[in-house]
């Protein structure tokens, strides 16, 4: 698709907003429908939408999929981690409740942390599949 | 009016399967099988399911239509000659489809209050998400912190899902 002017306009102005809506969806959960589930899948489309508008090689100089697979893994630790730190500071596993001095806060630092590794996982495998089958 | 949106919506869901069934393009087909994701991300919002309707419409309509299109980039365009109908497959799908519309009779009437998934941790999540989480959405303090090792698990087959594709896709191009 080198040479679909308009696809390449339209994309250009397309998929920033594709990636901060993600943003969105991401860190308004608590408050609004949407979750790292959701956040992940979106920014995931913004950068394949990139990659077959301007050719996967293109994508992977902007996300390489080495960074992208340390990405995915990170995310689970950052999951799995929020619940060690919790039973190191003497609560249960992913009781966030013990994060911070007061439960609440702790609550919604908790849940900040582990969405956000729900959603850095959910975008790099999407990202890698799509890597995987695109060739 | 509810019912006439449910009615439509239906009817789309029915005739969007019977034409992914007989197309022959399977290009034709996946573009169909997205639609078919997004009448169903419809009828969530109907449901006042929001949470389970934008995933369905980002994963359903957007990521797995690019996924089968990319699969299809791997593999072909139009289907394989067919066997011709076959009486085992028939009685199959009748039997699995007798037996769940079947299960559907113990079950309760949609929005009944006293049913189990009402009455069981249901009203205590609900009661607690104000004043122990302090979210207002219930879906995400349900999701993240009362289910979060259930999430934690979900997380895990994504990435195993992701490890799984690069195994058998990775070194594809070296050969």
């Amino acid at each position: 698709m080198r040479h679909h002017h308009v696809l390449h306009v339209v994309a250009k102005m397309v998929i920033p907003l594709i990636l901060l809506f993600a943003l969105y969806v991401q860190f308004h959960g608590d408050y609004s429908p949407g979750g790292g589930f959701q956040a992940g899948v979106i920014f995931a489309a913004g950068l394949i939408l990139y990659g077959l508008v301007f050719g996967v090689d293109r994508l992977r100089r902007v996300v390489p999929p080495g960074v992208v697979r340390g990405l995915a893994a990170a995310g689970v630790l950052l999951y799995a981690g929020v619940g060690v730190a919790g039973l190191l500071l003497g609560g249960s596993y992913l009781d966030y409740g013990v994060l911070l001095p007061d439960p609440m806060a702790g609550q919604h630092l908790g849940i900040l942390l582990i969405e956000f590794g729900v959603g850095l996982t959910v975008a790099a495998v999407m990202t890698t599949l799509f890597y995987c089958f695109a060739g | 009016m509810e019912y006439l949106i449910n009615i439509v919506l239906l009817a789309l869901l029915a005739v969007t399967a019977g034409a992914v069934v007989r197309l022959r393009n399977l290009f034709a087909a996946v573009m169909l099988a997205g639609i078919y994701s997004l009448l169903t991300a419809a009828v969530f919002v109907i449901l006042d399911a929001v949470d389970v309707a934008f995933t369905e419409a980002a994963v359903g309509a957007g990521i797995a239509t690019i996924l089968m299109l990319a699969a299809l980039a791997l593999t072909g365009r139009e289907q394989g000659a067919a066997t011709g109908p076959s009486a085992v497959g028939l009685a199959v799908v009748l039997a699995t489809g007798a037996a769940l519309v079947w299960g559907t009779l113990d079950m309760p009437h949609f929005g009944d209050p006293l049913a189990p998934a009402q009455v069981h941790v249901a009203p205590r999540y609900l009661e607690g998400t104000i004043t122990e989480i302090g979210i207002p959405n219930a879906v995400t303090s349900v999701l993240a912190s009362y289910r979060g090792y259930d999430t934690l698990g979900e997380v895990f087959v994504i990435f195993t899902a992701g490890i799984g594709a690069l195994a058998l896709l990775e070194n594809r191009r070296g050969s």
